[in-house]
């Protein structure tokens, strides 16, 4: 299938109001030609509503939805042409596989071996070749999963839409859908829109993420980018794991944490509060005699736990400034820190290049 | 006696232990199905007095009912009005339903409680209502009258059963359907509609007998050559005991019966 | 299309009219749908109502007063109605229970294969004109109807007994008519009820009987309350069985209206009459709404 019928899809001061609240306020939005971009926020966030304003189920009160060139926020969901798949699935149980797979197809009059011919093509693609006969009560939940993405892609939509596909699976079959999908996504060239809870499987899934709370988006930005260099602390905290820890800033201007040096001066000086996210992973456990040097920021603390994980493990360092850090390393190889005891003083530093410095939202 | 001693329940229970309510409600069922089924024995019975069991047996009370014209005359008007009543009657209440299902607007719940009135409403009331009401328009004695008595009385009950129909019905599948290039009404006729058929066909049942059995609206509305089977009935009732009436509810409760096995039978198929 | 304004709310925000507009489209063409229905049920019910709501406070000199309602204060003949018509609702609906709560426990207690079977003696004379089940109950309890000939033969009493056209057949009639009303709901509550729970009573050393009135009986209860009021109301309205069954000796509300208009041709009392009967109807409804969800319990038979 070609590249040519995906569309970007520019979404502007989208807003819509249940009573006083806000559902989305004012979301500005350019999702590019055939990328996979996933609304990622906790539950009420608004990423399902902006989803359904999208494939037009969720009327906004104002502003503007463009596919491409042209404005779609008043057409009705039917003339959007836009294939979508929904967490219950929704399959027609009255239908059989084809029927359901064929069903878009039928409302285009698209003649009988044509139909059949492309019902077979996306059956195919979803590796479902062979049971268009079955009836829906026949299909494990992960078939099941497999016959709505074929409906929802069989027409060839310039868009993809869905809401949450995977929640219903366990977690293996997830993991492997993740993947399939990915792989079906970069074999269609569609532009996808794709809705989920669970930032694993957007950093996993996605070319961009755009990370939404409260009805605005907090952040938008590729997956790597979202998780080293996260903008404000709403998306350092919602997405992997992190512990905060607020900077104070001297008299020369330096950001400091207890004794530590954090940074020499503020990113944005307009700006006085910043906080300094630390990612377990990223914390070297430093020998004793270690100075901190140029290279790394250094905390010394006790240890108050050492747990082990099987591929990882991980410490809590209680600070002296009393912030507790997590530090987790890998057991691949003896490391520094499989040999941390509780109760046992240590270092840990964390390598200039990978601070993350953001402005602390005042409370 | 192993059954007996065997737990009804998993608290340990035995059937021996439950006898007595099993006993009662045999009793209890018994009292129910008998006066239902008691006049199918006695429409064949020879005597001018209703003795049972019959001493001699014979159809002469089914002779006098098909010859009868005036008898005759009422079983045409009420196949008639419980008909159209049914046609009528299912169409408004499925929309309505549905409509007030799918809008979430605030003014649906109120709308729908002013639609169930005639639930609530004593049949009494409608009855001299409609009775004053059509007086004053022309409709008494007549089947328009009827008709729309009629389906007054059964859109509420085709709302409620479409209603719960709907509730157990995901409606991300008319979503999905519109999604996929069908119209509002394509997807509620493609997608909606063949899943709750069941329900459909068994609210258009139940609407023909709720006006084929209802009584008091007919005894003030219909009269002259539109009297309904029902009003005769209810006036034999009163006045003299005529066997041909046995007769007559043998058919009645025949028709009930097909009926309601009908509903048992499509809803046991429902997945 | 329209301007966009950075501050919505002010100033009129990016298709914010154009949006609204069809929002309300939609909306009125769905409520739409529902106004074939909502016409139907105006003219039969909605507006003749209204209208006899109207006329029972018209007196006879075509005046607002209101001399009917003060009839019914006044004349014993009105206060013997009310009476019977109380009586009989509330001994019926007491009649329904006994005999519907051990039917309706005994139904929802049986294995799933079995239910529909036994249901269908529910359904059958819920299903089957109540004027044919009235007219069963007259023949069976005449004077030598099967009631008294089985009687008779196993010793009960000599000679008949008048068992019709009077309280006893009414009522016996009439708890025949009602007795599906209570069990269907009430059925629909006791199968709400998690069997764990009764597990978890007798695991705790409840008797079996003190887990049934301690545990079973309070869990069942919304369903017999909404049962018995269905009942209750649909009782304070009746027409055909006390009519029949009564035979003219057990006046009720309902076949006192059909009197008057009858005999009196009295509009404004026969009115006032039926308003009474429902604002009394509306009141149980509303001392039961209070109790149960309506709509589900109503038909709770799917």
């Amino acid at each position: 299938m070609d590249n040519t019928t995906a569309l970007p899809i520019s979404i502007r001061s989208l807003t819509k109001k249940y009573g006083d609240l806000f559902a989305l306020k004012t979301v500005d939005l350019e999702i590019r030609s055939g990328e996979f971009l996933t609304l990622l926020g906790p539950s009420g966030s608004g990423k399902t509503t902006l989803l359904m304003a999208i494939a037009g189920f969720n009327r906004p009160d104002s502003g503007s939805i463009f596919f491409g060139d042209a404005e779609m926020v008043l057409t009705p969901p039917h003339k959007r042409d836009v294939g979508m798949v929904f967490q219950s699935y929704a399959l027609f149980p009255h239908m059989s596989v084809a029927e359901n797979v064929g069903f878009p197809l039928k409302l285009r009059g698209i003649a009988f071996a044509e139909r059949k011919a492309r019902v077979e093509e996306a059956l195919e693609t979803v590796q479902l070749s062979g049971l268009g006969e079955r009836g829906i009560d026949q299909l494990s939940g992960g078939q099941r999963q497999r016959v709505a993405l074929a409906r929802a892609f069989v027409f060839r939509p310039r868009i993809l839409l869905m809401d949450e596909p995977l929640s219903a699976l366990d977690k293996k079959l997830r993991e492997q859908m993740q993947i399939e999908l990915k792989h079906i996504h970069r074999q269609l060239g569609v532009t996808t829109v794709y809705v989920t809870h669970d930032q694993r499987e957007a950093l996993t899934m996605s070319d961009r993420i755009a990370v939404i709370n409260h009805g605005e988006l907090a952040q938008v930005d590729t997956p790597e980018a979202i998780y080293n260099k996260p903008s404000n602390e709403f998306v350092a905290d919602f997405i992997g794991e992190s512990t905060m820890l607020p900077l104070t800033q001297d008299s020369a201007g330096r950001l400091t944490f207890g004794e530590s040096v954090v940074a020499s001066e503020a990113p944005d000086p307009s700006h006085n509060d910043w906080s300094l996210v630390i990612r377990p992973e990223r914390l070297r456990v430093l020998a004793k005699d270690a100075s901190a040097g140029d290279q790394h920021v250094m905390f010394s603390g006790t240890v108050t736990e050492a747990v082990f994980q099987g591929d990882t493990a991980f410490a809590l360092v209680k600070l002296r400034g009393g912030a507790t850090l997590t530090v987790r390393f890998g057991t691949g190889a003896v490391s520094e820190g499989s040999r941390l005891e509780a109760g046992q003083s240590v270092s840990v530093g964390l390598i200039r290049e990978d601070l993350i410095l953001i402005p602390r939202e005042s409370a | 006696m192993s059954w007996w001693t065997q737990p009804a329940t998993q608290t340990q229970i035995t059937h021996g232990d439950r006898f007595w309510l099993y006993v009662t409600a045999a009793i209890i069922m018994l009292l129910l199905v008998i006066p239902t089924f008691i006049v199918v024995p006695m429409s064949f019975s020879d005597s001018q007095y209703l003795a049972f069991p019959p001493e001699t047996w014979s159809v002469r009370w089914y002779e006098e009912y098909f010859e009868s014209r005036k008898w005759m005359r009422a079983t045409v008007t009420s196949v008639q009005i419980g008909v159209l009543t049914m046609l009528v009657a299912t169409p408004l209440g499925t929309m309505a339903a549905y409509a007030l299902f799918v809008s979430g607007h605030r003014a649906a719940r109120a709308i729908f409680m002013l639609l169930i009135t005639p639930m609530i409403v004593p049949v009494i009331l409608i009855a001299i209502g409609a009775f004053y009401a059509f007086g004053r328009i022309g409709l008494n004695n007549s089947i328009t009258g009827l008709v729309l008595a009629h389906t007054a009385m059964a859109a509420p009950l085709v709302m409620i059963l479409i209603t719960a129909a709907l509730r157990s019905y995901d409606l991300n599948q008319e979503r999905v359907a519109r999604s996929l290039g069908a119209s509002r009404v394509k997807a509620f006729f493609l997608v909606t509609l063949p899943q709750i058929k069941f329900s459909v066909v068994t609210a258009a049942l139940l609407s023909f007998l709720t006006s084929f059995d209802e009584v008091i609206i007919s005894i003030f509305i219909s009269g002259g050559s539109n009297a309904t089977l029902t009003k005769h009935m209810f006036a034999a009732l009163r006045d003299f005991i005529d066997p041909t009436i046995a007769a007559i509810s043998t058919i009645m409760v025949a028709v009930s019966t097909v009926l309601l096995l009908t509903t048992q039978f499509i809803g046991g198929k429902k997945p | 299309m329209r301007r966009t304004i950075s501050t919505p709310g002010q100033t009129q925000a990016l298709n914010e009219v154009a949006l609204s507009g069809q929002e309300r489209r939609e909306q009125w063409t769905l409520l739409g749908l529902s106004t074939p229905a909502i016409l139907v049920i105006a003219i039969v019910v909605l507006v003749p109502v209204g209208w006899l709501f109207y006329l029972s406070f018209v007196g006879s000199d075509g005046q607002f007063s209101l001399e009917h309602y003060k009839k019914m204060v006044e004349y014993k003949s009105y206060a013997r109605v009310f009476m019977t018509t109380f009586q009989v609702s509330l001994l019926t609906t007491l009649i329904c229970i006994v005999l519907g709560y051990p039917l309706a426990y005994f139904l929802a207690h049986l294995p799933g294969r079995w239910t529909g079977l036994f249901m269908l003696a529910v359904l059958l004379p819920f299903w089957t004109s109540l004027l044919v089940r009235t007219y069963a109950w007259l023949v069976l309890l005449q004077r030598k109807g099967l009631l008294n000939d089985l009687a008779m033969q196993i010793g009960l009493w000599d000679s008949p007994i008048k068992l019709v056209h009077n309280m006893t057949g009414t009522l016996i009639g009439m708890a025949h008519i009602m007795l599906p009303f209570l069990v269907l709901p009430l059925y629909g509550a006791m199968k709400k009820i998690e069997p764990d729970m009764m597990h978890a009573a007798s695991n705790l050393g409840a008797s079996p009987v003190r887990s049934f009135w301690n545990v079973y009986f309070p869990l069942s209860v919304s369903g017999l309350v909404a049962g018995a009021l269905i009942v209750f109301v649909l009782c304070l309205g009746f027409y055909v069985t006390p009519a029949v069954l009564g035979g003219g000796r057990v006046v009720m509300v309902a076949t006192q209206i059909t009197a008057i208009l009858e005999y009196q041709f009295d509009w404004g009392a026969a009115s006032a009459l039926g308003v009474v009967l429902l604002v009394a109807t509306i009141g149980v409804l509303y001392l039961a709404g209070r109790f149960f969800k309506f709509d589900s319990a109503l038909f709770g038979k799917g």
